[in-house]
């Protein structure tokens, strides 16, 4: 039962070609709670976190390129806020400030929790994904084709979540989560928001409500009608008391559970996304981070 | 694969804690941290309870960032500088200003949870030694006390603050 922390990507393919059903570890903040509960024995342990080539974020043209280690922490920092403050806000809301410092954009997204807090940002903002195998093979794939199921991805044996690429300030992001208390939480129901002024368009996505992140276009195509583009303003009824949570309520496919009931689920998202959609028209700049 | 550290089953490895190199020594993959820290090394400062990165009494200092050792691979913390509430605390029966501060305000009762918040307040004066009450709570929001109340907490983070400022005037 090994444990391998390779010091390079180079190093880390040359591992999984000799052992490519290794578990990879990123941060840990899932992955050892299992362990710890006797749920998981693995054989053969990839550590990632010393992997140079995964680590940080860069700009790419227009285009923010996130390291699959990236940590919440590091989503946070005022300059990646600026250029994806949605993300940010997403990242704010994962568990503690240790949480925050040890679990990664990565792990987020292989762990493939339903309730993963990155996810529904990331799908409404777009993300790209790309994976390596050790014979330099790389695809970019998008979250849906990425997250297929509870805990269950297409990653292949071998394969290695290497960046995550979003376009840099894409308009108006909210996320909003909703659970028992502000930290140490995980999300009975979460929606991310993205208007997108300079495109002219709107992406709504749901998280801990079906068994991955659900795409509302039902709500984005109704939202798109309500927005004055020109004018960056709401139109109609959500001007007054109008709501998403109707259409918002037909979407989701959530289940009952120890956090919550699937009927309050489905309020609850239908809320986030009205509030979302109306924080995204205020003037005032969003509460967190 | 010159750099790759290779650990076999039955691992040996070495951690480097509070400025230390330790050797650990058939250990098992699966072993976190925070046990091998306690049950390899004799560290018993750090506590466990939750073992889900829940409760932040294992809170430690991983290359200088703030972690749950619970949730920490120990055959893969080797090679980072990991720091204990053992190596924050001066040699000897001295205390530091963080933990003079706990005592000073009251912010101890049963004490479980003291050493988690020690590691995480110590942590936060050194990023943020101005520290607003809201910053003091965020920072904290990782560490369960079910016994004394944060508010004599909330008040030692603040007398820590003060005590370190009055310090620095006077150099």
């Amino acid at each position: 039962m090994p444990v391998f922390v390779p010091a390079s990507l180079e190093e880390a393919f040359a591992v999984l070609e000799g052992a490519p059903g290794a578990q990879l570890l990123a941060g840990g903040t899932d992955f050892m709670v299992e362990v710890n509960a006797g749920q998981r024995r693995p054989a053969t342990v990839v550590a990632l976190g010393a992997v140079p080539e995964l680590k940080g974020w860069r700009l790419d043209g227009d285009e923010v390129v996130l390291g699959a280690g990236l940590t919440y922490t590091e989503m946070i920092s005022p300059e990646l806020a600026e250029l994806v403050p949605g993300l940010a806000q997403a990242a704010r809301t994962v568990g503690s400030p240790q949480i925050r410092n040890a679990g990664t954009l990565g792990g987020n997204i292989a762990t493939a929790s339903p309730a993963g807090d990155t996810l529904p940002m990331l799908m409404a903002l777009g993300a790209t994904m790309t994976l390596g195998r050790s014979d330099g093979g790389r695809r970019a794939v998008g979250l849906d084709e990425l997250v297929v199921g509870p805990k269950r991805t297409t990653l292949q044996p071998g394969e290695v979540l290497l960046e995550v690429r979003v376009r840099a300030g894409a308009g108006r992001q909210e996320f909003l989560k909703v659970g028992t208390r502000n930290a140490m939480v995980i999300a009975v129901a979460s929606a991310a928001v993205v208007v997108d002024f300079e495109r002219r368009s709107v992406r709504v996505a749901l998280g801990s409500v079906g068994p991955v992140v659900i795409r509302a276009e039902e709500v984005e195509r109704e939202a798109a009608k309500l927005i004055d583009w020109d004018a960056r303003r709401l139109v109609g009824p959500l001007e007054g008391s109008g709501d998403f949570g109707e259409l918002v309520r037909t979407a989701a496919r959530p289940i009952d559970d120890h956090r919550s009931t699937a009927a309050y689920r489905r309020h609850a998202a239908g809320v986030c996304v009205t509030r979302a959609f109306r924080r995204a028209f205020s003037s005032e700049e969003s509460t967190a981070p | 694969m010159t750099n790759t550290t290779s650990v076999p089953e039955l691992l040996s490895y070495t951690l480097n804690v509070n400025g230390r190199d330790h050797q650990v020594s058939d250990a098992e993959l699966g072993e976190n941290l925070l046990f091998v820290l306690r049950e390899r090394l004799g560290l018993r400062g750090s506590k466990n309870a939750c073992e889900q990165g829940e409760c932040g009494s294992c809170s430690v200092l991983v290359d200088g960032r703030l972690e749950c050792s619970c949730t920490m691979l120990a055959a893969a913390a080797t090679g980072r500088q990991i720091v204990t509430v053992e190596g924050l605390t001066p040699s000897g029966d001295g205390l530091s200003e963080v933990q003079e501060a706990f005592v000073a305000e009251g912010a101890v009762q049963c004490g479980f949870c003291t050493p988690g918040l020690i590691v995480s307040v110590s942590d936060l004066l050194d990023r943020l030694p101005l520290a607003t009450e809201l910053e003091i709570r965020e920072a904290i929001s990782g560490n369960l006390c079910r016994c004394t109340g944060y508010g004599r907490i909330i008040a030692a983070v603040q007398a820590a603050q003060h005590a370190r400022s009055a310090r620095e005037a006077l150099r």
